[in-house]
């Protein structure tokens, strides 16, 4: 189990999504707070689900409040870079950019593209955190090879 | 409560453990995070989402926090004013944090005080370390003291260099206790308090003022000279920054002033300034060579830095001084000034006559002068007429005569020609555009108050004008620059 465990995070380390930031809150679990990082990212898909939101309905508003979508957006990226989302904090970026450049197709392009990182690494997420649960007690925080 | 190192914590004899900070972010994901994080570090954590929440905190219980760490980005208050109101409340360490570290963003945060700027995602070992923040300031603090008593010092030297070598002497007997008792509760300056502050400086005259007099005077208790040296030490900077700005203002002339302190009209006012700006200008770089002045300035500023006025401060102080240097020829002739002062020196109450004649001002309340600035004349007008309108309600307030003698005495030349009075500045601020939240954000309500609090307040410009005051080295774009 473990051995699984230590693979499947290997795997979303290889495939870029999640950063070190994961095993930061990894190394923050203790007796305490043994499944502090699944309360986290917990968290964090029930508290931006609003944000999403939101921003899907500034998206929809003509024209863009682009300065708004910004600040949304850096938001966002502040809340997803807490556990390490890679993948989705690029997004983000990336959707800043567009923002900044008044590119209304680039923001909703990069939007879909956010949203969808977003859900996979949810789902990722989830069969992680079942995993680890299963393996037992509380692992030692493994950097990734 | 307090131990020896001012901590309540019951750890606290094993600095830094126990330290005690507020975490302020309105993003659940990072406010539960940095919980953990400093609980790992054995700190005590409190956490707040909200930046108002976290300022009823910080005030309820003045002594319960060391440092405050906070979010850039907060729903309901920028955290660049947060951070100006806590260094200027309670005087504590506050450090920033954003995902976004665009060095304008960075430097809009040591501009208004924050000892330091970390960027999302936070490390642990990046929390650490922050108690580093709280020993320097204290360690500043400490130092301001012994700043203070130079300036005192200095004041007293100018004109009787005979005592001055007493002083001298007395300051170093002093250094011993201040090193030794650095470790102070943390003071809140509230209006009150510094009120009676204002009001004891001004019955001693600026001219004599120091640490130990307006601690005797004021009669509180509790406050050690050291808060007051230290508090009195910003209220100069604080003063001679307003000078400044009143001297620009005055140059201006009939021109509205009350952009000058919005970013907004700081076009306009960048070209309404040319005529003074040279000057200002000329002045600042004489005001290099002011050493006195300038060792005191660096270290204001490098102490000011830690602590969270310094935004505020440390620029205009600089300019301040090089203008000072230059203006005092043409002051002496000029001085619109209004002063009352049953304690003023001759000179002032002279150039008092001549106010009068400027403006009617018959009040006997004058604006307190900034460091002379010169040009301004027939601008001090200006700033008079609204120190007049608001006169009515400062009618308990005390003398600028502090100013005044401030000014005369540390330049040697009869101060500039807008006074203003601490209190005064606040009630001008709005009709000058200032922005209200800075008032609101104090929570402060009704006229009594609002003139209680002008005092307090002046000290915590809006962000605008915070930002732009490190940038006062070239006057004419400083005061603009957003």
């Amino acid at each position: 189990m473990q051995k699984q465990l230590a693979k499947m995070k290997q795997s979303l380390f290889d495939q870029g999504y999640l950063d070190e930031q994961f095993i930061q809150l990894e190394e923050l679990q203790d007796d305490a707070n043994p499944n502090f990082v699944e309360e986290v990212v917990t968290l964090y898909y029930r508290d931006s689900v609003r944000l999403v939101q939101n921003i899907e309905q500034a998206l929809e508003k003509n024209p863009l409040d682009f300065a708004k979508l910004d600040s949304y957006m850096h938001q966002f990226k502040g809340s997803s870079s807490s556990f390490g989302a890679k993948k989705v904090k690029t997004e983000c970026t990336q959707f800043r950019d567009h923002c900044r450049a008044g590119n209304a197709d680039g923001c909703k392009r990069t939007f879909q593209e956010l949203k969808k990182e977003y859900a996979t690494l949810k789902k990722k997420l989830e069969v992680y955190f079942q995993f680890a649960r299963q393996a037992g007690p509380v692992e030692k925080a493994c950097r990734p090879k | 409560m307090m131990d020896l190192c001012g901590f309540s914590s019951p750890r606290s004899d094993c600095f830094p453990a126990g330290l005690r900070v507020l975490v302020v972010d309105d993003d659940p994901t990072w406010l539960k995070i940095l919980e953990k994080m400093l609980k790992k570090c054995n700190y005590e954590v409190t956490t707040c989402n909200l930046a108002r929440e976290a300022l009823d905190l910080l005030r309820e219980r003045k002594d319960r926090f060391d440092i405050v760490i906070s979010d850039v980005n907060m729903p309901d208050m920028d955290g660049f004013k947060l951070l100006e109101q806590v260094g200027l409340e309670m005087d504590l360490p506050v450090i920033m944090m954003s995902v976004d570290g665009e060095t304008r963003r960075v430097m809009k945060g040591v501009q208004h005080g924050a000892c330091d700027y970390l960027l999302k995602p936070i490390r642990m070992k990046e929390l650490r370390n922050i108690w580093q923040h709280v020993l320097r300031k204290r360690i500043h603090e400490v130092r301001d003291i012994e700043v203070e008593e130079i300036y005192t010092m200095r004041n007293v030297t100018e004109q009787q260099s005979d005592d001055g070598k007493k002083k001298r002497k007395d300051t170093s007997a002093n250094k011993n206790d201040d090193s030794s008792s650095s470790k102070k509760s943390r003071v809140v300056w509230t209006v009150d308090l510094h009120q009676k502050f204002v009001k004891a400086v001004n019955q001693i005259g600026l001219d004599k003022v120091g640490p130990k007099k307006v601690l005797d005077l004021m009669g509180v208790t509790w406050l050690t000279r050291e808060n007051v040296a230290s508090h009195l030490q910003k209220y100069r900077l604080y003063l001679s920054r307003l000078q400044m700005e009143n001297e620009l203002k005055a140059t201006l002339g009939g021109i509205k002033s009350s952009n000058i302190y919005s970013k907004d009209h700081s076009s306009t006012n960048v070209c309404l300034q040319n005529p003074l700006s040279q000057t200002s200008i000329t002045m600042q770089q004489k005001i290099v060579t002011n050493e006195s002045y300038k060792n005191l300035n660096q270290k204001d500023d490098s102490k000011i830095c830690e602590e969270n006025m310094n935004g505020i401060i440390s620029g205009p102080t600089k300019t301040k001084k090089a203008l000072l240097g230059d203006v005092k020829d043409p002051m002496k002739s000029n001085t619109s000034r209004l002063s009352f002062g049953h304690s003023l020196p001759k000179i002032e109450v002279q150039s008092w006559q001549e106010e009068k004649s400027h403006f009617q001002a018959d009040k006997p309340r004058v604006a307190s002068i900034e460091p002379s600035y010169g040009n301004t004349k027939s601008q001090g007008i200006e700033r008079v007429t609204k120190v007049e309108s608001t006169a009515a309600l400062f009618s308990v307030q005390p003398q600028l005569t502090y100013r005044h003698a401030f000014e005369h005495n540390l330049f040697g030349d009869v101060a500039g020609p807008s006074y203003r009075l601490w209190e005064d500045e606040l009630n001008c601020f709005p009709s000058q555009g200032f922005s209200d939240p800075p008032y609101a954000d104090y929570g402060y309500h009704g006229s009594q108050e609002l003139i209680a609090d002008v005092p307090y307040h002046s000290l915590n410009f809006d962000s605008d004008y915070t930002s732009d005051s490190l940038e006062y080295p070239v006057i004419d774009q400083g005061l603009f620059i957003a």
